[in-house]
């Protein structure tokens, strides 16, 4: 048992210095963590992450450490992909599902050594963890307020990278992990992140927080670095494809009404299922509906015109088959976005649905019934996100 | 004499309810009442100078939104403010903390087990799916499984369908749920003795079972199926006390005409020919209806107010057999200001909601087993109240008004009633316990009053003093309460109904039982439906 804690809503480790630089006092909570909406100005910070560097404050995200002798097996058991194919220092996107192969969420696996593994995660699921552990020689430890993180995104993180004397740093590929001596600790750097451009993940202890801010900080003055709220963040991840927990599916634990879980399939994300494996939690029911069908399919739009097709029905022809759960206009790619849940049997890339638009201005509103047409994914996807060595800008 | 279209028996919320229904309608019901005051569990009274009781219910989240607006009671004085927080003080100085706020709930939850953390939204997620299985039936007549009536079909199938939609697992784990024990539920969720130890409250408040009890898991969820304003599961205070439902509610009916008699025992419900042809009071008077309404529980219904030779046998052996124990006490306390808990900071927000003292599972059933050898928990399990932090009206500014629930308190002492001693002894073990985790809290106390449940049952009727009028295991439930073949609120005798908490969907400030009951009434009567139905929850 911990002490007590009179405080309503925590800080991360590098509150101070969001906290001087957050003009607009736009904050959110972020699984009990204070997390800054907006700075200064939304399109600036996303044109902060397109154009130069953006700062995102990403510790109140859930982690948890895996060590022992069965870590890498128990992992293997937990997610739907093979484990056993990410090599050390390497990170691996992956879904877990429920029994019935659903999916509770989705998130990133670090192997950071021999028999060691982080995990972070939109939900807490400690609880499941620990199911999932019977049997396993692992031990398995919240380590959310123990590592600061930030997501340092933007094409010429890099080169302010190299600026702060982090020789090398170009050469590490997509999902790699290195480590740099700071203030006589060490920082660790991943080379991922949520935006689908070129930049990095740095986690650090807490102590170190604020000093590695300031260094990042002073060294990407020159190239335009700022920090960049979660608004933000939300049209930065929608142009490039990447899935949302909680807006884009309901964690399977979280949801009360029959059927609104979705399995890794009706979520597009069939690729990170390996039935190679013998053993994984929800293998039977995904093997059953790879062989029977799935019930939904999860599909990328290109939506005529240039309202976003926010919480829009979706029809194909005069049926309803769907909705949207994300929408946005894409300043970068200069399109207009839109994910939606379909039934199964829409959905194939090319294929034209149309987009039930409610759109206000002024206090009037218009209905448009607009074509959109099924893609592929990502409408952002540019080189210098997978180069090495990494262009400096 | 008088004749009335119908005569109500019990000014209760119940009968309340189901007498603004009838008058709606058109006709012109008498409500009687035994004390001279209304209410009857829903009260507030001044029994101390300056200070309000709410001295039997006192806090409000049941009370069915669809007839707070259907009776306009909003118009008629009511205002329901709901409250958060609540705190289970641990014997080491420690405490769990139910904030109000989600995120830091949880992290209240990770201080004292990360990993309860974590199971704390499985638990509310699986609750939460019980809840909405049994809401959109609270406004409804059950149906009877015996009976091939068309609608009788239509409701059995509405049930089907609704545990149809719980998916495959749904039914298992619905039986699962209603007949299994609060504790051996919790357990399957958290590790940490205080968090079971809080949440498993709601499993006995008002229940003579304790919490490793088969049932006791439904109990929770009658305590979690209520709303204020749409948000499930959440409490709140009558402004002005339980007593401002009852007044609310007769303003609504007087508003429609009818008529209220206080001072008016029925001692006696007239049959004639098969018939209900009225009542007749202790003292003496005769009061003549067709329909006649009993808002009494059961018991009091078929074995105090009716002769027995008017009722088919097996309904009076039911009614002996009825399920309707006492198992709690009141201690209603003025207080001279605002007493300090050790250890928490006296403008915690923790502190606007329920505070208790019993930290672990094994020690609840400790509290039960004394009830077992029929005396009062010497460590019971409260559930503490200080309204007057939100609610101005209940007391002088900086003074505040307490209401302790004591649970287990039984309805004999050794076979014997409770005597002078005993109701003593039972308030000192109460305000000991207060006080061990609050040290000024005795020299602030200016006025207690301790109601044992033979008060509570001589003051309001409710048998044994139970207030649910009839315990709500799933052998009295949904189409078997109060008995089976009896659960769709007509009586034995033509023309003669029940609306007490003892009939579906149970106890509890909910009025539901008096409204479905007035349905079913106009339905006989061939009269236009007044009672409306139940919101959709999606």
């Amino acid at each position: 048992m911990m002490p007590h804690d009179e405080t309503m809503i925590l800080e991360t480790p590098f509150h101070s210095r969001c906290l001087a630089l957050c003009e607009i006092n736009l904050w959110e909570d972020w699984k009990g963590y204070r997390s800054a909406a907006a700075y200064t100005s939304v399109e600036q910070e996303y044109f902060a992450v397109r154009s130069n560097t953006g700062v995102f404050d990403i510790s109140p995200m859930i982690k948890y450490r895996f060590t022992g002798p069965d870590a890498g097996a128990y992992l293997n058991r937990l997610v739907t992909r093979d484990i056993s194919k990410i090599a050390i220092d390497r990170v691996a996107y992956t879904v877990w599902c429920d029994d019935k192969g659903h999916v509770m969420d989705d998130g990133t696996i670090f192997h950071l050594g021999e028999n060691d593994y982080r995990l972070c995660a939109y939900a807490r699921c400690l609880d499941w963890l620990m199911w999932s552990a019977e049997g396993f020689d692992v031990t398995i430890v919240d380590e959310t307020a123990e590592v600061a993180a930030l997501a340092v995104q933007g094409p010429t993180s890099c080169a302010v990278f190299k600026d702060m004397g982090f020789v090398g740093i170009e050469n590490l590929k997509p999902f790699g992990i290195t480590r740099y001596p700071f203030e006589g600790s060490e920082v660790m750097i991943s080379r991922t992140g949520f935006t689908g451009d070129l930049g990095y993940e740095i986690w650090i202890e807490p102590a170190l927080a604020e000093a590695f801010w300031d260094a990042l900080f002073a060294a990407g003055k020159l190239r335009g670095i700022r920090p960049i709220g979660s608004a933000a963040l939300d049209m930065l991840r929608t142009e490039t494809g990447f899935l949302q927990a909680g807006v884009d599916f309901i964690p399977a634990e979280e949801a009360i009404r029959t059927g609104r879980s979705r399995s890794p399939f009706e979520l597009g994300l069939g690729w990170l299922v390996s039935f190679d494996k013998p053993v994984f939690n929800g293998r039977k029911a995904l093997l059953k509906e790879k062989q029977e069908g799935s019930r939904y399919a999860f599909v990328y739009l290109d939506v005529d015109g240039n309202k976003p097709a926010e919480h829009a029905f979706i029809y194909a022809g005069n049926k309803e088959v769907g909705t949207v759960t994300t929408a946005a206009w894409c300043p970068t790619a200069k399109t207009n976005v839109a994910f939606a849940q379909v039934d199964a049997t829409y959905g194939k890339v090319g294929q034209e649905l149309v987009a039930e638009i409610y759109y206000e201005r002024e206090l009037k509103w218009t209905r448009v019934m607009a074509k959109c047409t099924v893609i592929e994914g990502a409408v952002f996807n540019p080189p210098r996100k997978r180069q090495t060595p990494a262009p400096d800008f | 004499m008088k004749k009335y279209d119908a005569i109500v028996i019990g000014a209760g919320h119940n009968g309340l309810t189901n007498a603004a229904y009838l008058a709606k309608a058109g006709l012109n019901v008498l409500v009687l009442e035994k004390n001279a005051y209304i209410g009857g569990a829903t009260v507030s009274r001044e029994l101390y100078p300056n200070w309000k009781y709410s001295n039997c219910s006192y806090v409000c989240s049941l009370l069915r939104p669809e007839i707070i607006r259907d009776l306009e009671l909003p118009r008629h004085g009511l205002q329901v403010v709901p409250y958060g927080g609540g705190v289970t003080f641990k014997q080491n100085g420690d405490y769990f903390g139910n904030h109000a706020d989600h995120e830091r709930l949880l992290r209240e939850v990770a201080r004292h087990s990360k990993r309860d953390a974590s199971a704390y939204e499985r638990y509310e997620a699986d609750v939460m799916k019980q809840t909405r299985l049994i809401r959109p039936f609270l406004m409804r007549t059950p149906p009877d499984p015996t009976s091939l009536k068309p609608r009788d079909l239509k409701e059995l199938a509405l049930l089907a369908k609704s545990f149809g939609s719980m998916g495959e697992e749904g039914l298992a784990d619905t039986m699962r749920f209603w007949t299994m024990s609060i504790g051996e539920f919790l357990d399957e969720y958290f590790e940490s003795d205080v968090i079971k130890a809080h949440l498993a409250g709601s499993g006995i408040i008002g229940t003579a079972l304790g919490v490793y009890s088969p049932g006791t898991a439904y109990v929770l969820l009658h305590h979690y199926m209520g709303d204020v304003d749409g948000s499930v599961g959440a409490w709140g205070f009558a402004r002005g006390g339980m007593g401002s439902v009852a007044a609310a509610l007769s303003k609504s009916f007087l508003s429609f005409g009818g008529t209220i008699q206080c001072d008016a025992e029925a001692a006696q419900i007239i049959v004639k020919n098969g018939k209900a042809k009225g009542v007749a009071l202790a003292n003496g008077d005769e009061l003549y209806a067709d329909i006649v309404v009993s808002n009494l529980d059961p018991k009091r219904t078929f074995l105090k107010i009716m002769d027995e030779g008017d009722l088919p046998a097996d309904v009076v052996t039911k009614a002996k057999n009825f399920k309707i124990r006492g198992s709690s006490g009141k201690l209603n306390i003025a207080l001279d200001g605002l007493p300090t808990f050790t250890g928490l900071p006296k403008d915690s927000p923790l502190c606007l909601g329920e505070k208790h003292f019993s930290d672990s599972l094994p020690k609840m059933e400790r509290a039960y087993d004394d009830w077992k050898a029929e005396t009062w928990s010497k460590d019971p399990y409260v559930d503490m109240l200080i309204p007057t932090q939100i609610d101005p009206t209940m007391a002088p500014p900086g003074k505040h008004m307490m209401s302790v629930f004591v649970q287990y308190a039984p309805p004999k002492i050794n076979g014997g009633d409770w005597t002078a001693e005993d109701k003593a002894g039972f308030e000192k073990t109460v305000l000991d316990q207060i006080s061990n985790y609050s040290p000024d809290f005795k020299d602030l106390i200016l006025h207690c009053e301790t109601r044992t449940p033979q008060d509570i049952e001589n003051e309001v009727g409710l048998t044994e003093g139970n207030i649910f009028m009839g315990e709500l295991t799933f052998d009295q439930l949904l189409f078997n309460r109060p008995f089976p073949g009896y659960a769709q609120y007509r009586g034995p005798v033509k023309g003669m109904y029940m609306c007490s908490s003892g009939t579906h969907p149970g106890g509890g400030v909910m009025a539901a039982p008096g409204a479905n009951a007035a349905r079913e009434i106009l339905m006989d009567l061939s009269l236009t439906n007044t009672v409306p139905g139940g919101y959709d929850d999606d």
